[in-house]
């Protein structure tokens, strides 16, 4: 807002004038559906505002109490790092897995057979709604289920192996459906950004006979830079909203003992009781923390290009 | 037209054809095994849809049943759901919205891109900054707001706020960095082309790719979306498919049938899958495009 | 680039088309005159099918969905359903229940329906009327009704606020095949003494589990069992107080699992249900009519239903499982009429006994179930046996005072953080016990201590 009223100051930038009337749709948008809410959160946080039963309590003001709460009763620091573990163990495979794939679909030389047909499967179990993904897991790591059978005819376990009362177990098992679900979204955008990659520069390494490693470096990876940077932060931000695969497989309690909550499943706790106040402050602290990450992503990935 | 290009690369490429071989078996190897990892999940829901209810609660079946038909007459006359008012309301939404937030994520990715002016950084900033807000954040401040406007059960809250889409835009921003150069723009306006016919004569083709990408971003994202539209709907006749997945999941203990709730998910997945393979074949010659470009 | 531009108009005129046919269907919505309509929230169509199916006068609209509505003695009856996922029934309700007083006429909520384990919130409210001073039912209407069904919605000033037509009596369902194995005989009378008391349940548990069989499914099995028979409330003076029956599951669940008396299983999950296939080897479950009939695979081969081999009896102690109760809105215009739909559905003999036969349901009304107990009506499931007998001595053996509005999230999240005790991953009860305070505190921030 304080940029349109400079804008209007300076009328020496004709065409600049364009890019403000471009960005109004967006600022309308904004203002009337995600500003509002946002500053009712945010008041919300200094008050004590639930309900109890049907009966409203406050709104009292209770100044910063509500994050002193939250940052020191309720275990804040422990479901971050239930959310980053969780988070980490489907990224990685997934970063590395799509850089792969990749530039091995940019790559000629390799003569991928059907590398149309592999570019359009990779998407799709994203097209699968998470809560319905969740519903497969669960029947095929349950007790009686199919992986259980297969180990004990395998002879690997002779007992049935309960995934989702080992922690390890059923947090791997979360990253791996956040994996499987997201790896393909991010082949596409790599592969969408290699094709600003001119193959003269491949064909010239090649010539030069440097080594498919080096070619990855030097030349695929910096041009794919600003996209990484996407899906790095995109990514992250969405992992620190994760929600709906381990609230459905731990059946909304963060089993086995707290061990896969995570901070947005917190956050919908208060939401149960309505209670503005806390979850205001839950949401408000989400933001910095989101914030700070971000920042951190994009200082260092920024820093190489100057 | 691409093809000539790999020919020749062929050729020169064949004195160091030993490790070349090697990597091209292990890049076909792993591609099928992913492949096969990706499927399995589709396969495993058509199975569920072709057997009754009690089979698919017990565990999961390697082979389809016979189940089909009579589940997808389960869901066809049952009576608390009518899947095709909820398919076109779905089509409805996803659609309005995909587009709406991809035109104006584009656009206002191109006002910050091809314009000056003063405070574009602060905006810039902005922008990135909203895009950490959880949607759960603002959920009870959505809500009240749609309400004391009176817009329940009212499409409107869920489709005009995607315009403000700000991962959308960040990646359309980040696409026209790698790709669109000013000097192109700068050529149409020396032609004598308006802003706006520049944007869209312009700008927006060479954008094909990355806009493609979105729409199929956008489109599933809407298509799947649980959260928002529960908020809001609670007429039967404008409830999207989500929402009347919950519904059959939901239902009473007397009519509950998991075969017929995987029939419905089936159902909901079909239509998305051809939207995707529509637009996934533009990802594709997109990528193909790029090795042509000189 | 043409195709694309082709593509994506197409998509768009789609998209009018589709906004333009749904925006008319929208637009039907009710030509109802002022002060004849009522409006009844649900969250599944069980409440609006037994009307469709069972209420004299009233005409449905549409068969196949019963939650389109109908007319009845001149009044349109409207049903607006909400899911139960995520809690998003009770949320709408809520925010309908907060705005009664704002509305008039059609506009305002007439009748709503709630479920056991929440059932105590919306009676305690002042938005849900009084049955008997509100709306007009008398004590003889009530009479033959099931004292636990009204207990259950009779707020702390001893105001009745909902009525039901069904009573959720439960019993010990048992496999014959291995009580006859390991008892030596399937008669319920014979079962019946092995498992009198818990100290004699827990001997035969001993027992099953020697002849290699498990006592029980999994942990949540005994739960209702003993939490319908508490002394104490969840909240003592506004503080969370664990009752001494509870902590008693507790200590037989944690004693079962260790012992390899149960098989590890938490309720509804696949492992659950292993019991109901004749290799599962499980001894028994503990259930109310409609989990028999509805939830054990009865109908499938190889289940030990189909051949009817189980039984039932009455267990160590009486309780009662789900029921769904009819409740009228404070401010509704039309108490009259949902006085007559109460009355029909919750008091008339013989609409009660057609949903018995009919639905299998168990319904709420002492003397027609007592009069079904002697008749011919047999369960195929059960081996020919008549069930009534052992539900009715179980309604009336249940007693339900200490019921607060904080029950279901404390049942809930009490079993969820026992559960991870028993299976190891709580080294201790005081571990679990502190996970569930601070659930407890999160959904109910009012009974957080005040500091």
């Amino acid at each position: 807002m304080a940029a349109n009223s400079n804008g209007r100051k300076k009328h020496s930038v004709t065409k600049g004038k364009w890019g403000i009337i471009f960005l109004l749709p967006f600022a309308v948008a904004f203002l009337a559906f995600q500003l509002y809410p946002l500053a009712y959160t945010i008041y919300n946080s200094f008050f004590e505002n639930y309900r109890d039963g049907l009966t409203q309590v406050g709104p009292n003001w209770v100044g910063l109490k509500n994050y002193k709460e939250a940052i020191f009763e309720a275990d804040l620091l422990k479901y971050a790092g239930n959310t980053m573990i969780m988070w980490v163990i489907g990224f990685i495979p997934q970063i590395l897995v799509s850089l792969l794939l990749a530039s091995w679909f940019a790559n000629n030389r390799l003569r991928i057979r059907g590398a149309s047909f592999f570019k359009t499967i990779i998407y799709m179990p994203n097209l699968i709604m998470a809560s319905a993904f969740s519903m497969l897991f669960f029947a095929l790591f349950s007790k009686v289920g199919p992986v259980n059978g297969l180990l004990q005819s395998l002879h690997i376990i002779d007992k049935p192996f309960v995934f989702l009362e080992n922690i390890a177990a059923t947090r791997i098992l979360i990253g791996f459906m956040n994996f499987m679900m997201w790896f393909g979204n991010t082949t596409i955008l790599l592969m969408a950004g290699i094709m600003g990659i001119d193959t003269a520069l491949f064909e010239a390494a090649e010539v030069d006979g440097a080594k498919p490693g080096q070619v990855f470096r030097q030349i695929t990876l910096p041009i794919l830079r600003p996209i990484l940077l996407y899906v790095a932060l995109t990514s992250m931000i969405g992992g620190i909203q994760m929600f709906d695969v381990p609230q459905i497989l731990s059946g909304g309690t963060g089993g086995p003992s707290d061990h896969t909550t995570t901070l947005i499943m917190k956050l919908n706790n208060h939401l149960y009781s309505k209670n503005y106040g806390m979850g205001g402050a839950l949401s408000v602290l989400l933001l910095v923390i989101t914030s700070i990450l971000s920042l951190i992503v994009f200082k260092f990935m920024v820093k190489k290009e100057d | 037209m691409a093809k000539k290009k790999i020919h020749t690369y062929d050729e020169k490429g064949i004195d160091k054809s030993m490790s070349i071989h090697a990597r091209r078996v292990v890049a076909h190897v792993v591609l099928v095994f992913i492949s096969i990892m990706c499927l399995f999940w589709f396969y495993m829901l058509f199975v569920n849809c072709t057997r009754p209810s009690a089979q698919v609660t017990s565990g999961f079946h390697a082979l389809p049943g016979n189940y089909f038909m009579k589940n997808w007459k389960s869901l066809m006359n049952a009576g608390n759901i009518d899947v095709w008012q909820g398919l076109l309301n779905s089509l409805f939404v996803a659609f309005s919205t995909c587009i709406l937030s991809v035109y104006f994520s584009t656009l206002t990715a191109y006002a910050i891109h091809a314009y000056n002016f003063p405070g574009k950084k602060a905006i810039y900033t902005f922008i990135l900054a909203i895009m950490m807000i959880p949607t759960q954040v603002t959920a009870l401040g959505f809500v009240k707001l749609c309400r004391d406007m009176g817009y329940e059960n009212n499409y409107i809250p869920l489709i005009v706020p995607s315009i403000a889409a700000p991962v959308t835009f960040f990646y359309l921003k980040q696409y026209m960095d790698s790709t669109l150069s000013l000097s192109l723009i700068e050529a149409s306006r020396i032609d004598g082309s308006s802003e706006f016919r520049t944007f869209n004569r312009i700008a927006l083709p060479l954008m094909k790719p990355a806009i493609a990408v979105q729409m199929i971003f956008g489109f599933v994202g809407n298509w799947n979306n649980y959260f928002t539209p529960a908020l809001l709907i609670d007429e039967p006749e404008k409830k999207t498919l989500p929402l009347l997945i919950a519904t059959l999941r939901g239902s009473d203990w007397q009519s509950f049938d998991m075969g017929k709730v995987y029939m419905l998910i089936a159902f909901s997945i079909f239509p998305v899958i051809i939207v995707y393979l529509i637009f996934s074949r533009y990802i594709v010659a997109g990528v193909a495009l790029g090795g042509v470009k000189e | 680039m043409k195709r694309l531009v082709k593509l994506m108009s197409l998509a768009l005129v789609l998209t009018m088309i589709v906004g333009m046919v749904s925006a008319c269907g929208s637009k039907k919505d009710d030509n109802v005159a002022e002060g004849k309509l009522i409006v009844i929230r649900c969250w599944n169509d069980e409440f609006a099918k037994r009307m469709r199916d069972h209420l004299p006068d009233y005409k449905v609209k549409n068969k196949d969905n019963a939650l389109e509505g109908g007319t009845y003695k001149g009044y349109t009856i409207k049903f607006i359903q909400v899911d139960n996922k995520d809690n998003a029934y009770q949320n709408a309700l809520d925010e309908a229940l907060g705005k009664q007083s704002s509305k008039k006429g059609n506009e305002l909520l007439d009748m709503f329906l709630s479920e056991a384990d929440y059932a105590a919130k919306y009676v305690q409210a002042d938005a849900t009327a009084d049955v008997k001073g509100v709306v007009g039912l008398t004590d003889a209407d009530l009479a033959n009704q099931y004292q636990y069904t009204k207990d259950a919605v009779t707020d702390d000033k001893g105001v009745l606020k909902g009525v039901s037509w069904q009573a959720c009596p439960g019993g010990l369902i048992y496999n014959r095949e291995i009580a006859k194995a390991v008892l030596g005989s399937d008669d319920p009378a014979e079962v019946q003494k092995a498992v009198a008391d818990w100290d004699t349940f827990t001997a035969t548990a001993q027992k099953m589990k020697e002849a290699g069989y498990a006592m029980l499914s999994g942990y949540d099995d005994t739960y209702r069992v003993f939490s319908n028979n508490v002394t104490t409330k969840w909240v003592v003076d506004g503080k969370i107080n664990v009752d001494a029956n509870i902590m008693k599951w507790v200590e037989q669940t944690k004693e079962f699992t260790e012992k390899g008396y149960n098989q590890g299983s938490t309720l509804w999950a696949a492992e659950w249900e292993k019991g109901f296939y004749k290799d599962g080897g499980v001894f028994c479950y503990f259930g109310p009519a409609w989990l028999i009939d509805f939830c054990m695979k009865c109908d499938q081969a190889g289940s030990v239903g189909i051949d009817g081999g189980w039984g039932i009896t009455e267990g160590p102690m009486g309780f009662f499982w789900g029921g769904t109760w009819m409740h009228a809105a404070t401010g509704t215009d039309n108490a009259d009429i949902v006085k007559e739909i109460m009355l029909a559905m919750t008091c008339n003999e013989t609409i009660l006994k057609d949903i018995v036969t009919k639905d299998n349901d168990f319904a709420n009304h002492k003397p027609a179930m007592e009069a079904m107990v002697n008749s011919d009506y047999s369960s195929k499931i059960l081996g020919g046996m008549n069930p009534l007998g052992i539900y009715c001595n179980g309604a009336s053996k249940i007693k339900l005072d200490c019921i607060t509005t904080y029950d279901q999230g404390c049942n809930e999240k009490f079993q969820a953080a026992m559960h991870d005790y028993f299976n190891g991953n709580f080294a201790t009860y005081e571990e679990a016990y502190a996970k569930f305070e601070k659930d407890i505190y999160e959904i109910y921030p009012a009974l957080k201590p005040k500091n």
